[in-house]
């Protein structure tokens, strides 16, 4: 079990490492960050101060340690466009991208894995079948076009909700929330809805053919010929058993919500870091990608492993 | 003559599909006393397990029992509610799979789901509960148990999972235990144990056993009394001793003739020519006339009903002559 | 019928393999599949819509002498105020016509997907080969680069390249490079499926003995596996690339819907979405929802066709 885990934990670091590589190279050969940093009315003296005084004379692994040692501190220099600390741009908006991605993943989650068992229950009931058809027609959509749509439909026709920005926030420490405020609650709503769609169809598509192939196993036949309650043996015996493939690529998935967020948060004018992204593409703004690029890693590795680690504690076959 | 544990009368098992009604069983009748073993063999598809899941009412939707009764201790259980027939089930009547592998839920502690069972059907404390688990362990010889009783199936070799299911089985001390080739997925060495735990479990228990098997071997063994099932029909049923020594029905005496024995390795094996018909092509009159080297006109338009065959029946006109 | 198409297949070639295949296991699948044949018909209607495009719509949408200014937001079916002529399905804020501005933003779509999805396929297909074949480090690190690009969102890494491709070209060059670097971006994400397919195949090819047979009469292994896997692999690679196919065109969409795709000189449907997004609050919901159909409408057709093909010729579904 120890093993497993210090696996799935190097693995990670080694994810990390190899998009912090990436990001490196961007940082060092996109663009000049000299040129950038110094502006034009710069001496070839002053230009050659700044470069010794980044290191960037120092060989490339050791630039690159340097880049990493940084990027554990949360340092990842300044953003060319706003003349700020990415880190401070990033802190700013952390809160409202893992809001909207938390509570996404959490609909997704639900709603999928209750869907996905009831569709498998009732295979052959109508309902059952709609929910499945609305999910091959939810794959084939775009997710700008499903936040369009409810755009269109709960905030332009109904008027019911807001259809851009996070509402009223209250600020807590360093952190802000839209979950105090009616407002804020209000407007979460169609981002959520929109970011945990895609998520949610796919998890319910996968909790259905675990489900079934999990009825058909052996043990579920033998509970019943040991006469157990069909609830039970449903509830208990067979989602339990399901849930373990389901959970590791569930993981997979979450761990990737907040880089789709990208989309929704430029469809609904979502103040957080998929916007600042999207718009430092815009500008080729590279430290402010680097920095994203390192983030969405570290929340991946995160995730895996919390993954791995509910995936051992329900599995008892790897506890041995 | 006591009233039997099990009676099964005319018992007929239907599988509507796409291309019509395929009969898996027709006019199936026989009993069970208490405490004894009745083996049924035949080759796969002759409705063995079918009948098996007909009994405890786990037939695989879209199966279903046309017709017949099924009665237990007397009480008919074949039209029973779905819930009362849960009851019935794992309480009076259990039933053990070919596949110790995987009957067992691979993330429940044994203990978890014996205790589970025995106050499902018996209302104990989860204390006692879990005595009496560990009590069943011991006897199914599942050594140093009130250790092992909170181990997972995975940390069990298949001998000993087949120990388990068969604890599990006897959770609730039932009447009748339903063993589905019980044996077949072990090693040779294991199933000689399994056997002898059964035989010594029908014993101390009183618990009758309803033993389905290819295997003639376990079943001269172990039956008290054998079916022999063909094409969803029972073709001969009888004393064990009776139907393997002087079989009366042209497919027993087929089928053991086909049972390598070392007195017969010298000669030839028989085997009977053909194959079972599809249960979508039965033949009329007696299902195996084709095959049969006895056939005459009767047999290809009148369907034999079991006949009394000294101290057998037989499904087989033969035996008709001789009577009148 | 039957028995004559069957003479053709065994006569001379030319015909013969269209016969051939219409016969074959995967033709007969795709005669009695109702959602095959209206996939395939839509995709291909779309396909032929926009390669005729210029002779099959009223205007030049992007030719600004074509336009005229107050035919501007003319609703579907009505004549425009300037020119009187008849917008089917109305015009944008421009006087443009929205049924020609579909038209023309498909094929620019469709042109993307094609070749970005060439792009990944051949990437991919050569890594996924010479991963399977000369293993070690090299495999190591092509599979563990093709695992953590999965695991993130396409979108992402296109996102990505883009912005890196822009950074490494003058700003002069940018808009008339971003055909170019869109096909990239999108290709460099969705190499990974290839070369995973491949990679399997090609080291069960390796293997085999004939491998070791050319080596011993003085071939070059590698050439003669080559011809040896890329026949097993071409039925998945097909499928895979007409699940690509959609997939890239909707990424291409929504790069352009984030407005670091095609610009509004050259729009695919992505970018007509994202102008007619402008127009969700103000009623012109025209100028927004015939783009979002045509693009829902494509890349459905092509997802049904690729869900098709991939159970056609998966032997263990039929």
């Amino acid at each position: 079990m120890i093993a497993h885990l210090v696996r799935s934990m190097l693995q990670g670091a080694l994810v990390i490492l190899t998009v912090g590589l990436i990001a490196f190279s961007m940082f060092r050969f996109v663009g000049d960050p000299v040129a950038t940093l110094a502006g034009q009315e710069a001496t070839d003296a002053d230009r050659a101060e700044l470069t010794e005084r980044l290191g960037l004379n120092d060989p490339f692994p050791v630039q690159f340690a340097r880049f990493l040692g940084h990027a554990a501190q949360g340092d990842f220099g300044i953003s060319y466009r706003q003349a700020r600390p990415v880190a401070d741009l990033l802190a700013e908006r952390l809160p409202a991208t893992l809001e909207l991605a938390v509570l996404s993943a959490l609909f997704a989650f639900v709603f999928g894995v209750v869907f996905g068992v009831y569709a498998a229950i009732n295979r052959r009931g109508v309902v059952a079948n709609a929910i499945m058809v609305v999910s091959l027609i939810g794959v084939s959509l775009p997710t700008f076009l499903i936040g369009i749509g409810l755009i269109y439909l709960f905030a332009v026709t109904l008027g019911w909700l807001p259809s851009f920005g996070r509402g009223d926030v209250v600020r807590i420490g360093w952190w802000t929330t839209g979950l105090l405020t009616e407002s804020g609650r209000k407007s979460l709503v169609l981002p959520v809805l929109t970011l945990g769609f895609f998520q949610l169809t796919l998890i319910m598509r996968l909790v259905r053919a675990e489900m079934l192939e999990t009825l058909r196993a052996e043990y579920v036949r033998f509970a019943r010929a040991r006469g157990l309650p069909e609830r039970r043996i449903l509830f208990r015996h067979a989602l339990r058993n399901t849930m373990i493939p389901v959970i590791t690529i569930v993981g997979l998935q979450l761990g990737s919500v907040i880089a789709f967020a990208i989309v929704t948060e430029s469809v609904f004018q979502w103040p957080g870091l998929g916007a600042l992204f999207v718009n430092a593409v815009q500008f080729v703004d590279i430290p402010v990608m680097a920095a994203y690029l390192m983030f969405v890693a570290f929340v991946f590795a995160v995730v895996n492993f919390m993954t791995d680690l509910v995936y051992v504690t329900i599995d008892p076959r790897l506890k041995s | 003559m006591n009233e039997p544990l099990l009676s099964v009368r005319n018992l007929r098992v239907e599988f509507p599909t796409r291309r019509g009604i395929l009969t898996a069983l027709d006019g199936v009748s026989f009993d069970i006393a208490a405490g004894e073993i009745l083996g049924v063999v035949g080759e796969s598809g002759a409705g063995k397990s079918i009948t098996g899941a007909a009994i405890i009412g786990l037939l695989e939707p879209p199966g279903r029992i046309a017709g017949g009764e099924i009665r237990l201790k007397g009480e008919r259980i074949d039209n029973l509610p779905a819930d009362g027939l849960r009851r019935i089930r794992g309480k009076r009547i259990s039933m053990v799979f070919q596949d110790p592998l995987t009957a067992l839920n691979p993330l429940f502690r044994i203990g978890e789901q014996l205790s589970e069972t025995i106050q499902l059907h018996t209302g104990m404390k989860p204390a006692a509960a879990r005595e009496r688990a560990v009590a069943l362990l011991t006897d199914v010889g599942i050594p140093a148990a009130s250790r092992r009783i909170d181990a997972y199936p995975h940390q069990f070799s298949g001998g000993m999972r087949q120990r388990v299911v068969l604890a599990l089985a006897l959770a609730a001390d039932p009447e009748l235990i339903i063993a589905d080739e019980p044996t077949t997925a072990l090693d040779v060495s294991v199933q000689a144990q399994i056997i002898g735990l059964m035989k010594r479990l029908c014993r101390e228990h009183r618990v009758a056993i309803m033993l389905i098997t290819h295997d003639m071997g376990v079943i001269a063994e172990t039956a008290d009394r054998v079916a022999v099932m063909y094409a969803g029909r029972i073709a001969e049923i009888g004393p064990a001793r009776d139907v393997i020594k002087n079989a009366h029905h042209p497919y027993t005496q087929g089928l053991m003739g086909a049972i390598p024995t070392l007195v017969a390795a010298a000669g030839r094996l028989t085997q009977i020519p053909g194959t079972m018909p599809r249960l979508d092509a039965i033949p009329k009159g007696c299902a195996f006339n084709p095959r049969c080297p006895h056939t005459f006109a009767r047999c290809v338009v009148e369907r034999p009903e079991l006949l009394q065959a000294e101290r057998s029946r037989a499904a087989c006109w033969l035996h008709a002559k001789a009577a009148i | 019928m039957v028995s004559q198409s069957g003479n053709e297949a065994g006569g001379p070639a030319g015909t013969g393999w269209l016969a051939r295949a219409w016969d074959s296991d995967v033709g007969y699948s795709f005669r009695t599949s109702p959602v095959a044949i209206g996939a395939a018909f839509v995709s291909g209607l779309i396909i032929l819509a926009t390669v005729f495009a210029n002779v099959i719509t009223p205007q030049n949408p992007f030719d600004a002498a074509t336009l005229n200014l107050m035919d501007g937001f003319t609703p579907p079916g009505e004549a425009g105020a300037g020119s009187g002529m008849t917008f089917g399905l109305g015009a944008d804020s421009q006087g443009r016509d929205v049924y020609s501005a579909i038209l023309y933003g498909t094929r620019v779509s469709l042109l993307i997907g094609f070749a970005s999805t060439v792009f990944s396929l051949v990437f991919g297909v050569t890594l996924g080969l010479v991963a399977g074949y000369v293993g070690g480090r090299i495999e190591a690190l092509i599979m563990r680069i093709a695992d953590i690009q999965l695991s993130f969102p396409a979108i992402l890494v296109a996102l990505l390249v883009f912005g890196v491709a822009r950074g490494l070209m003058p700003p002069s060059l940018h808009e008339q490079m971003t055909f170019a670097v869109m096909t990239i971006a999108i290709g460099l994400s969705n190499w990974a499926q290839y070369a995973r397919t491949v990679r399997a195949s090609t080291m069960v090819e390796k293997r085999k003995e004939y491998v070791d047979a050319a080596r011993v009469i003085g071939l070059r292994p590698f050439p003669v596996m080559i011809r040896h896997v890329l026949p097993n692999v071409a039925g998945p690679v097909l499928v895979i690339a007409t699940i690509n196919l959609a997939l890239a065109i909707l990424e291409e969409a929504t790069l352009s819907f984030l407005g670091v795709g095609m610009p509004p000189t050259q729009p695919s449907l992505g970018t007509l979405i994202r102008i007619g997004q402008q127009f969700l609050f103000s009623g012109e919901w025209w100028i927004l929802l015939f783009p979002s159909l045509a693009l829902v409408i494509l890349a459905l057709a092509i997802n049904l066709f690729g869900d098709w093909l991939r159970d056609a010729l998966n032997p263990k579904l039929r």
